[in-house]
């Protein structure tokens, strides 16, 4: 998957030449956190966060002026941010998010925005890979970790005509030879499956929760 | 006079059935109705024989296209392939002859049990051979074909007007009641049962609300594998009281599938005979005090046919009917003339030998996660309140 399948394309963003108090308007109307400033152009050139307004605000019992809230963008924002290109996959993004402990980044082609990405959307995407969008079983395996065991597992769905809506594979925390297989799959009734698949001599857990065994 | 409730019931309800090794099988049916007989609590005069549903009614909740290749596919017309887009000719849901036939016939019993209801012929009524609550609009899910209580709660909008609650307690989630009514403010589904991390469907979390006009009318209740008795119960008691006071329906259509049991093999939940003992009896009271006493019972999961179905439906019959609950051993005619059919061994008495299992290593935790469940699920009725 890549970021141009997930982006934000409808992005409210500010000139430089905009206030603070305007930026403060747009993310509440909005309820958004995140302003990417652009020129008249719509070329990128900064970000305004809600933690870097709240930062730069005084207490609202102190600013009689409203100097802050009358300063303009282009005096308080990050120039030059963190930047993506809509052909990054999401992978890239999601370590660059998770190493540069930041929550959105601005999506650029031809030095014009054309999207945003932000962790929430990162979240929703692992929501849809790891959920049911269809009505589902999952049914954890414990395999060897050596070539061809996705297979023979595989054939065992076939054989039950049993249509796998998805497959993830992790690590297994226990022991370091072996990977957990997690398979959704759009059957109300696995145990056929099940006893197929130990018969093959696979480690079924299901329900797999640590501390208890069946 | 009005009748204090009726038992729907023909043998051909039987007729719904996938092979000789499918799990779902309404031999329950059969198994349940005798052993009522055989403690004198049923009697021919309370027993009200089913109708098929017509193609209008079952068009109440399904597609005009679904319900047709239904037909064809139960009169051998169509090929396995071919119907694959319907979710039928699928290990759970395989075509059998005449599959429409006895799919109409179990919406037909539910529209039945509506009826007396809703005409004041009967208080109560009960069907067990409905409660197919995953079949969708166009699509065959989960061993169900069509959705009577869907059917029954569009039926029940268009021809009676009132608001109608749903709640459901069968171990897998109530997914296509809850989907077919997510819109709609007049119709509240409530589903209690074990979470969708590994169990079919997979959906019903706490989030699932409602939608637009619908929002806060559609409530979930995902309780943990192995949640047992007590956690189980606390968690119907508050979840149904708060619903009801909170939508004050004017019938209600409980789904009663008996699958959260220990012995059910299909699911995790570790419950005993005692669930089935308390389920009914709530629900009949809060019948009575907020919709006059219109409670229609369907039934549902439930794949232990032997042990546990026959027992925990029974209840719902005798607590309709007023009757105190059966306890002791059961009848001997009736466990001699079914034992040899039965692949295990009877539990020869109305209650669960104690302890049933093993103690279950994390029962704190898991009683702790499902309070914590039950908390953010009722958030929405709570705060209104204060």
């Amino acid at each position: 998957m890549i970021i141009e399948e997930i982006m934000n394309k409808d992005v409210y963003s500010l000139l430089p030449s905009n206030t603070v108090k305007d930026a403060i308007q747009l993310m509440k109307e909005k309820q958004i956190r995140h302003l990417p400033i652009v020129d008249n152009r719509n070329f990128l050139v900064g970000i305004i966060t809600q933690h870097d307004l709240k930062n730069i605000l005084p207490s609202s019992l102190h600013d009689h002026e409203q100097i802050t809230y009358n300063t303009t963008l282009d005096k308080i924002m990050i120039k030059d941010p963190l930047i993506g290109h809509p052909l990054d996959s999401i992978e890239d993004i999601a370590l660059t998010l998770y190493e540069s402990k930041i929550s959105c980044l601005p999506i650029v082609t031809g030095g014009k925005l054309v999207g945003i990405v932000t962790t929430t959307d990162l979240l929703y995407t692992y929501i849809e890979l790891t959920g049911a969008n269809k009505p589902s079983s999952k049914i954890d395996i414990k395999v060897t970790d050596k070539p061809g065991i996705l297979s023979n597992i595989a054939e065992v769905f076939k054989k039950h005509k049993a249509n796998v809506l998805s497959v993830l594979v992790y690590p297994d925390a226990d022991d370091a030879n072996s990977k957990i297989l997690s398979i959704r799959v759009q059957i109300i009734n696995p145990l056929l499956i099940i006893e197929d698949l130990r018969k093959e001599g696979f480690h079924v857990l299901w329900p797999n929760l640590p501390g208890i065994e069946l | 006079m009005m009748k204090n409730a009726v038992f729907i019931y023909s043998p051909e309800q039987l007729g719904y059935k996938f092979s000789d090794s499918h799990p779902f099988n309404h031999k329950r049916l059969l198994l349940t109705m005798d052993l009522l007989k055989s403690i004198g609590a049923l009697s021919d005069d309370d027993i009200i024989p089913a109708r098929v549903a017509t193609d209008e009614e079952i068009a109440l909740g399904h597609d005009v296209k679904y319900i047709d290749t239904v037909k064809k596919a139960g009169h051998g017309l169509l090929t396995p392939q071919q119907c694959e887009m319907y979710g039928i000719g699928t290990e759970d849901t395989p075509i059998f002859t005449n599959m429409h036939e006895a799919s109409a016939l179990l919406v037909g019993s539910t529209l039945q049990a509506v009826d007396y209801v809703m005409q004041g012929k009967s208080r109560h009524a009960l069907n067990l051979g409905g409660g197919l609550h995953h079949g969708f609009h166009g699509r065959a899910s989960g061993f169900c074909i069509y959705n009577d209580s869907t059917v029954a709660i569009r039926y029940i909008q268009e021809k009676y007007n009132a608001r109608v609650l749903y709640i459901d307690t069968d171990a897998h989630h109530g997914d296509g009641v809850q989907w077919a009514f997510y819109d709609d403010p007049n119709v509240c589904t409530l589903s209690i049962h074990e979470t969708g991390r590994y169990l079919f469907p997979g959906t019903g979390n706490v989030t699932e609300r409602g939608n637009g006009q619908g929002y806060g009318t559609s409530f979930n209740f995902p309780i943990d594998a192995f949640t047992e008795d007590e956690s189980f119960l606390m968690i119907y008691e508050q979840a149904v009281r708060e619903v009801f006071d909170y939508f004050k329906p004017d019938v209600v259509i409980t789904q009663n599938g008996a699958d959260a049991h220990y012995f059910d093999p299909l699911t995790h939940l570790y419950g005993t005979m005692k669930i089935y003992q308390e389920i009914p009896k709530l629900a009949h009271k809060l019948a009575h005090d907020y919709c006059d006493g219109k409670w229609i019972a369907v039934g549902g999961g439930g794949y232990d046919i032997w042990r546990v179905v026959p027992r925990a439906w029974s209840f719902i019959w005798t607590e309709m009917n007023d009757l105190p609950c059966p306890s002791g051993p059961l009848p001997t005619q009736w466990l001699e003339r079914w034992q040899s059919h039965s692949p295990v061994p009877f539990i020869p008495t109305w209650e669960d030998p104690t302890p049933l299992y093993e103690p279950i290593p994390r029962k704190a935790e898991i009683e702790e996660k499902n309070a914590q469940m039950l908390m953010k699920a009722l958030h929405i009725i709570r705060n209104e309140h204060r």
